[in-house]
């Protein structure tokens, strides 16, 4: 049988050469390589939750009076999109429990994909030949982001309005073109009709194909390049050492994605997330005190917070607060992200081919560079709940703000340094230990003493 | 071996389980937790089934794979180059059928823009302008005038021109303040008859409704970034990332008591743009 299809499919497509490799390629083992694999299949299990989801909701902002099944919004006025998730969630069996899943899975796939971006990062697996990847990787992060935040505005509830009208403003603060870039993506003057409609469209057909056509790209080229993979014995520039793709790697794999859906199961099981119906419709003159926003929006809303409140006026013209928090900042975090292994490159003046990766202790500048630019975006993630902080820790939030001002300068320096020197140390030790290990060796000689010998194959770790 | 053998079996038998109770609790409604109960369990033991399997149950193996698919020898990659400037250099032959090709490609472009302004209606009047009118009336979300003598002094209450309750930008505050708080400016002196002043209740920040008040101080607070307006002062930004005042809308008891618009707002409203002089 097996035998039939084989040769069924070579006589047509000449398959053999390319299974027979394929079937025995070397996938290098190490935990931090899952982390890319997680993030795939938290993928997979949005794409089957938001099936689901998507045959429920009504796209739309036609305003009608509630009178379902949850007395709390009897007689309340809201949008036909907010009613449909509404019944999604309290009427339609396993409804919340696949909205539920499909939101912490949308938590889930951002961060795998954060932390998978600081393992390429702290291992130098950006330099060449990946540069190009470590760019499609990047936009992997930004379509996920935007899928994210389409997808958390589409129940039209009070906290997801909140952060649309913010977005528009956002947009709106660009200069010569914000007014245009606004209307263009919102489909009219905030609050617009057309602006569900969009978002839906966006959030389950353009960025899922984007994000479906850069993953293939992303994993095309992983395959093409082969796996980089950690120092180690007979480990060298030249080769890769690791599991088979047939059978080990793929049942570890095919195990992994069951294990990481069993995960966001769970999660979506036990732990509400987003209960909409406690939020209530968007209505533009009211708005929830404390609104926070999912996780990976966090820090801008914190760099919105710390802003300067700058209001510049040139030539007639306004540049707003929110242009230099909410576009300049991320603007400028993402083109260094962009620019990243080419910078490197210019400093390092390192333009070879590494296919060894480094352990982090191995470039201390890169790694303190790395910390520091982490350490910046945890405070401005933090300063996104100043107020609720405030509260719990009793004092004002306009001193909470100035005190996150000071550590959004002084911590990253603080961090980045710190780090800088720890690695250097390590690295030292590690480098004094090896060559320890070249020189001595000790044997037992005859009569029960120690003797050192030169020892000429010690390996270095 | 036997016992990991079974071990694995065991696993795979408990995911069978678990799909029976998430089939279960579905026909029997019993709500997401036992749902997710049924399909953790289905998809957890499956998944910890197999990855048993890969590690006891099939041996370890290590290959090695040579990189040596890239990059290409000497001779193929000149060879590429040469086909390719052939390619260009067959084309570039005819350098003036290059150029008209390149101009329909451009105009094709073009034209291909132009349904964008579709997509972004009428830009324009809605940022500079709100509803309210000369003479439109102060009504409350639930369509009531506001009359002079509703509110007691230190109150607040959003208010909506006329016929247009929940308009966005509209949105205004209104609040009755003891005498001898208002610093007024001279040119706005009468805009708030009997301590009655109303601001935009949009925030200049980023748009956000200004939706809490500190009555003992008489400041505005934004809950979405925390500006803070003290209405005392014509609502100029004192803390938090919003750098404009609150714009300031003129208000007349009419001659049956009830409140109104002397005129819309005198500036634009909300947070700031490109155009807003
Ligand atoms: C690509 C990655 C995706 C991310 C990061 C993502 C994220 C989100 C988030 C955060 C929500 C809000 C859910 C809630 O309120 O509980 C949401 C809602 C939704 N998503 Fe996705 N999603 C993704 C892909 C998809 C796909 C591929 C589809 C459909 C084919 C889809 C369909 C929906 C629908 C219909 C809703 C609205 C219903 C609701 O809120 O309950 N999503 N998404
Ligand atoms: S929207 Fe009011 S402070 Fe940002």
């Amino acid at each position: 049988m097996i035998r039939r299809v084989v040769l069924a499919l070579d006589d047509r497509l000449g398959t053999a050469h390319f299974m027979r490799k394929a079937l025995r390629k070397a996938f290098p083992d190490h935990w931090s390589f899952m982390l890319g694999e997680i993030a795939l299949y938290c993928f997979v299990v949005l794409l089957a939750t938001g099936t689901y989801l998507g045959f429920f909701f009504d796209a739309s902002a036609q305003p009608i009076t509630y009178n379902g099944s949850y007395p709390s919004l009897h007689g309340i006025q809201m949008s036909a999109a907010y009613a449909s998730v509404l019944r999604l969630s309290l009427d339609i069996r396993a409804g919340l429990l696949l909205r539920q899943i499909h939101h912490w899975a949308a938590l889930v796939f951002v961060a795998a994909i954060t932390v998978h971006m600081c393992r390429i990062f702290f291992t130098g697996a950006f330099r060449r030949p990946r540069e190009l990847n470590w760019i499609v990787g990047l936009v992997l992060l930004i379509l996920a982001l935007g899928a994210g935040f389409t997808g958390y505005s589409l129940p039209d509830d009070l906290l997801s309005g909140t952060g649309l009208r913010i977005a528009y403003s956002v947009l709106l603060s660009v200069p010569v073109v914000g007014g245009y870039l606004a209307f263009l993506f919102f489909g009219g003057d905030f609050p617009a009709t057309q602006t569900i409609g969009r978002l839906f469209f966006t959030h389950v057909l353009v960025l899922p194909a984007l994000l479906v056509a850069a993953m293939a790209i992303h994993l095309g080229m992983i395959w093409r390049q082969k796996h980089t993979q950690f120092r180690g014995p007979g480990r060298t520039e030249n080769n890769v050492i690791g599991s088979p793709l047939w059978p080990n790697y793929a049942m570890k794999s095919v195990g992994l994605l069951f294990a990481v859906a069993a995960i966001l199961t769970a999660l979506g099981a036990f732990f509400q997330i987003n209960p909409i119906w406690l939020y209530g419709p968007y209505n533009p003159a009211n708005v929830s005190s404390p609104a926070q926003p999912d996780w990976y929006i966090g820090w801008l809303e914190g760099a919105l917070r710390l802003g300067p409140s700058w209001d510049w006026q040139i030539f007639n013209h306004t540049i707003p607060a929110p242009f230099f928090a909410g576009v300049l900042l991320p603007l400028v975090f993402f083109t260094l992200l962009f620019v990243w292994p080419f910078l490197e490159r210019r400093i390092t003046h390192d333009g070879q081919p590494h296919q060894l990766l480094d352990h982090p202790s191995d470039v201390p500048w890169r790694t303190g560079v790395g910390a520091a630019v982490l350490a910046f975006a945890i405070v401005l993630t933090f300063a996104g709940s100043d107020d609720v902080q405030a509260k719990i820790v009793g004092i004002s939030v306009e001193r909470l703000v100035n005190l996150y001002r000071i550590m959004l300068l002084v911590l990253p320096v603080a961090v980045g340094l710190l780090t800088f020197q720890f690695a250097r140390e390590l690295r030292a030790r590690r480098n004094a230990l090896a060559e320890a290990g070249t020189r001595i060796a000790i044997s037992r000689t005859d009569s029960g003493g120690f003797a050192e010998q030169p020892e000429k194959d010690a390996r270095r770790p | 071996m036997t016992a990991r053998i079974w071990g694995i079996a065991t696993a795979f038998s408990v995911s069978v389980l678990g799909s029976a109770l998430f089939a279960a609790a579905y026909a029997l409604h019993s709500g997401p937790q036992w749902e997710g109960l049924g399909l953790f369990v289905a998809l957890g033991a499956l998944g910890l089934g197999i990855v048993l399997w890969a590690a006891f149950a099939i041996p370890a193996e290590q290959v090695v794979d040579v990189r040596d698919d890239y990059p290409s020898d000497r001779d193929e990659r000149s060879e590429a180059e040469a086909a390719l400037e052939h390619g260009l250099a067959e084309i570039d032959r005819h350098g003036f059928l290059t150029k008209v090709l390149l101009a329909a490609l451009g105009a094709l472009g073009v034209a291909a823009l132009f349904p964008l302004r579709s997509l972004a209606p009428g830009f324009g009047q809605g940022l500079y302008r709100t509803k309210w009118r000369r003479g439109a009336r102060l009504v409350r979300e639930n369509g009531v005038p506001v009359r002079a003598s509703d509110l007691a002094v230190g109150s607040i209450l959003t208010v909506f021109p006329d016929g247009y309750v929940d308009d966005a930008s509209s949105q205004t505050l209104l609040l009755r303040l003891p005498p001898g708080v208002l610093a007024a400016r001279p040119e706005r002196r009468n805009w708030s008859p009997q301590g009655y002043v109303a601001f935009s209740k949009v925030c200049t920040h980023a748009g956000c409704p200004v939706g809490l008040y500190r009555a003992s101080t008489y400041q505005l607070l934004c809950p979405c970034h925390q500006s803070v307006f003290d209405v005392a002062h014509a609502a100029r930004p004192i803390s938090g990332p919003a750098a404009r005042a609150l714009p300031q809308l003129p208000l007349e008891i009419a001659g049956d008591g009830y409140l109104q618009a002397q005129s819309d707002y005198t500036e634009p409203i909300g947070p700031g743009f490109w155009q807003r002089a």
